[in-house]
């Protein structure tokens, strides 16, 4: 900070306000570039959403003034509503199921750090981060078709049973689609979790043993809370992957069986380029990201660290 | 370390950089080009390609050989002219439509469902060309779903914005190894024979129908359209698609063709995992021999020929009543001109030439399968007997004199395929869609999607 002392009065007041603010428009002269950028490519497109937000459009044609009628929409159309409540399903598999179970192996692998297969698990575990998402959708969906080898290992333990299209059936494509997402994310996460754990100061552990700490205890009282930031950090970017998922379930199965995997960000896609209702699929847009900024907001607000 | 910049000044910028931003613009597509009137001039003699050097914009779908074959064999009977192709996916030539013929407008291009084209002025009519070329003359039906009102509503009526460079004929393929091994020597000639013929494969462990129906392409409405012709007639089904004032798709014909559709999936006609089976896995099932019957079009016929060579059969759905009459899905290819296109002439005599030159209508039936476009005298190559080719052929010959061509139920309005058919058919799969409530779910968006336009 430079804010002055007190009781250290500056000698020329005005001459120093005069020169920190010519330094100060200084300092914007340099930010102009990223954020003419920024302006054109960023602030610039969320502004003409919002405003085409207000209108029926067809995206060629002459548009009429509708108000708020898209928003009103979004949320009493069944089928709009629907695919912001299956968003939230896959919360649980983007993010929970990655962050959870991240924990668990970057922990495993912190004890094992020095041997081979602690480096084999880290490639293999984020191997599906260097895979385009394309490629693992589709690779997925030959893994969980009928006669793929999901169901193959099914029915060799005696499963077969419960072997079916795991992508054509209503009730098990929504968790289908949310797998190949935890699969994707957990790589990142175990990571950027065992990344963090290297922070940790090792005597902390040492002195927890000495107290007759075991693993479990070890884990909950120093590991989880030393994590807090990178758990944060797991925590915004899987959510955010999980509210505005699009590649996956669009390779994977493009919103089907009967709407079953509708997520919105396939939603704005289909309204604005089949349906061609610019303004519903704007309003729709608008709508995701105020709620993707209200989800993120507070976590990142919980996991701050609260030393610093 | 960092010299907190104030808020207020920060807050301030950014709400004067997108305030600024918004304001440049009016109402979205208040500036937007809007091509000439759509009306036709009148044409000053036959247009044609001339002799100086032409350059053809075209814009056509991947994986169909058929529009660059044709392309070629007309660059060396007219040298003058060169073609500069872009190749797209059907589902990319859909959404870039509107935008493509808007900004960059090509001579001839691959389109997808016209209405909506129309309306917004991005077509040009076509019928100057038809009264200068002739093609008033042919079949009306061949045109039909090629005309629009003003405005673009309703179809099947008005000018012309679109010709095909063939129209296709949907049907049902047959395994005749499959057919064999159940005793089907004939194609069956009622509905009820088809049942019995679908019940005998499932007996024998045949898979009766391999049929697609996966993502957002619902392929049983294949099959529910086949049925729809066997219980009803043609004509308030293409009014439907037309859009015409009052049309309906839940009428009582169309409830019982939709419960035989369940009765189908119930007695596990179709493949256990027909909600997850897409196009492609569908056709590499049916040439791997894994089914008995296949509901599909034409376009297929020449690629059959050469992967299974004599062993399929290709039959119309059968109507209801023994000697009813016969209606399928039959379709132009469509391609049209874009209204501000540059060689527009040149465009309109291709089309002619594909219509009408021998060695086109060879190509035509050769590359693509399905039948030509053009008079009805005009010349049919010869087709080897035993090819199924000859049997689509033969098919439209039956249709024709039926008068039973359907447009495609999946193209009554844009958004209606992906949005509504393909949902309630996978839920219908589910069990968790009634026939009743399918029609009448597809009726209510088909209803807003129009009130929409």
């Amino acid at each position: 900070m430079t804010r002055p002392v007190p009781g250290q009065s500056p000698p020329r007041p005005a001459a120093v306000a005069k020169a920190r603010s010519a330094r100060g428009w200084a300092g914007w002269l340099f930010v102009i570039p990223a954020f003419a950028f920024y302006a054109v490519f960023v602030l610039r497109p969320i502004a003409l959403t919002a405003q085409y937000s207000l209108y029926r459009w067809d995206g060629i044609g002459p548009s009429t003034w509708v108000g708020l009628a898209n928003y009103a929409k979004v949320f009493t159309d069944p089928d709009l509503f629907d695919s912001l409540v299956n968003a939230f399903k896959l919360i649980v598999f983007f993010s929970v199921i990655p962050v959870v179970l991240g924990l668990t192996i970057a922990a495993t692998i912190r004890r094992i750090a020095q041997s081979r297969l602690a480096l084999v698990a880290r490639t293999v575990l984020f191997l599906p981060q260097v895979i385009p998402l394309v490629a693992a959708g589709i690779a997925w969906s030959w893994l969980l078709s009928s006669t793929g080898v999901v169901n193959q290992l099914l029915s060799l333990v005696g499963l077969g049973g419960v072997t079916r299209a795991w992508l054509g059936d209503l009730s098990t494509a929504l968790p289908a689609v949310g797998m190949i997402g935890a699969w994707v994310l957990l790589g990142l996460c175990t990571i950027l979790l065992l990344a963090g754990m290297s922070k940790i100061d090792p005597a902390l552990y040492e002195a927890a043993r000495l107290d007759g700490a075991g693993a479990w205890r070890e884990f909950v009282s120093i590991t989880v809370p030393s994590l807090r930031q990178e758990i944060g950090v797991c925590v915004t970017v899987t959510v955010i992957a999980a509210l505005a998922s699009f590649d996956i379930v669009y390779i994977s199965t493009q919103g089907g069986p009967g709407n079953a995997t509708m997520v919105p960000g396939l939603q704005i896609y289909y309204l604005a380029f089949s349906e061609r209702e610019v303004g519903m699929a704007s309003a729709l847009a608008m709508v995701l990201m105020v709620l993707v900024i209200a989800i993120a907001l507070p976590i990142q607000r919980l996991t701050k660290d609260t030393d610093q | 370390m960092a010299r907190r910049v104030r808020p207020g000044r920060s807050t301030a910028a950014l709400v004067v950089a997108v305030g600024a931003l918004a304001a440049a613009c009016g109402a979205p597509g208040s500036n937007s080009p809007q091509p000439a009137a759509s009306a036709s001039a009148p044409l000053s003699g036959t247009p044609t390609c001339g002799t100086a050097p032409v350059a053809l914009n075209g814009y056509f779908e991947t994986g169909f050989p058929l529009p660059k074959a044709l392309t070629t064999e007309f660059s060396k009977q007219h040298p003058n002219v060169t073609w500069n192709i872009r190749e797209d996916q059907f589902a990319v030539i859909t959404q870039n439509a509107p935008r493509v013929l808007a900004d960059n407008p090509p001579d001839l291009m691959r389109l997808p469902q016209v209405s909506e084209l129309v309306k917004d002025n991005l077509l040009k009519n076509l019928d100057g060309y038809a009264q200068a070329f002739g093609w008033d003359k042919w079949p009306a039906s061949q045109l039909e779903q090629l005309r629009l009102g003003p405005g673009g509503r309703p179809r099947g009526q008005g000018s012309l914005y679109a010709m095909g460079l063939n129209f296709s004929m949907t049907g049902v393929f047959y395994n005749k190894k499959l057919a064999a091994r159940i005793g089907m020597s004939t194609p069956p000639a009622t509905l009820e024979e088809f049942d019995a013929a679908l019940a005998k494969a499932k007996d024998a462990g045949i898979t009766p129908i391999v049929q697609f129906n996966g993502g957002a392409t619902g392929g049983l409405a294949f099959p529910l359209q086949s049925l729809m012709a066997s219980y009803g007639p043609p004509g308030p089904i293409n009014d439907w698609i037309f859009q015409k004032p009052g049309a309906t798709i839940d009428t009582p014909s169309n409830l019982r063709a939709a419960q035989h559709l369940e009765r189908w999936v119930k007695a596990g006609y179709f493949q256990k995992d027909v909600n997850a089976v897409d196009y492609a896995t569908m056709m590499s099932r049916f040439i791997d021999g894994q089914g008995l019957f296949m509901f599909n079009g034409d376009w297929e016929s020449g690629n059959l020929d050469k992967q299974m060579p004599g062993d399929v059969g290709f039959l119309l759905m059968p109507p209801a009543q023994k000697g009813g009459k016969r209606a399928t899905m039959s379709a132009p290819l469509t391609f049209g001109i874009g209204a501000n296109a540059k060689n527009a002439d040149c465009a309109a005599f291709f089309l002619n030439w594909v219509a009408t030159d021998r060695k086109a209508r060879e190509i035509t039936v050769e590359v693509g399968g399905s039948h030509p476009m053009g008079p009805a005298d005009a010349y049919m190559p010869d087709v080897a007997a035993d090819t199924v080719t000859a049997g689509t052929l033969a098919a439209g010959a039956d249709i024709a004199k039926d008068n039973g061509a359907m447009d495609f139920i999946a193209n009554a309005t844009g958004a209606i395929y992906a949005k509504s058919w393909t949902p309630n058919l996978q839920k219908l799969v589910a069990g968790q869609q009634t026939p009743q409530g399918l029609l009448k779910a597809v009726q209510a968006d088909y209803t807003s999607q129009l009130e929409g336009n």
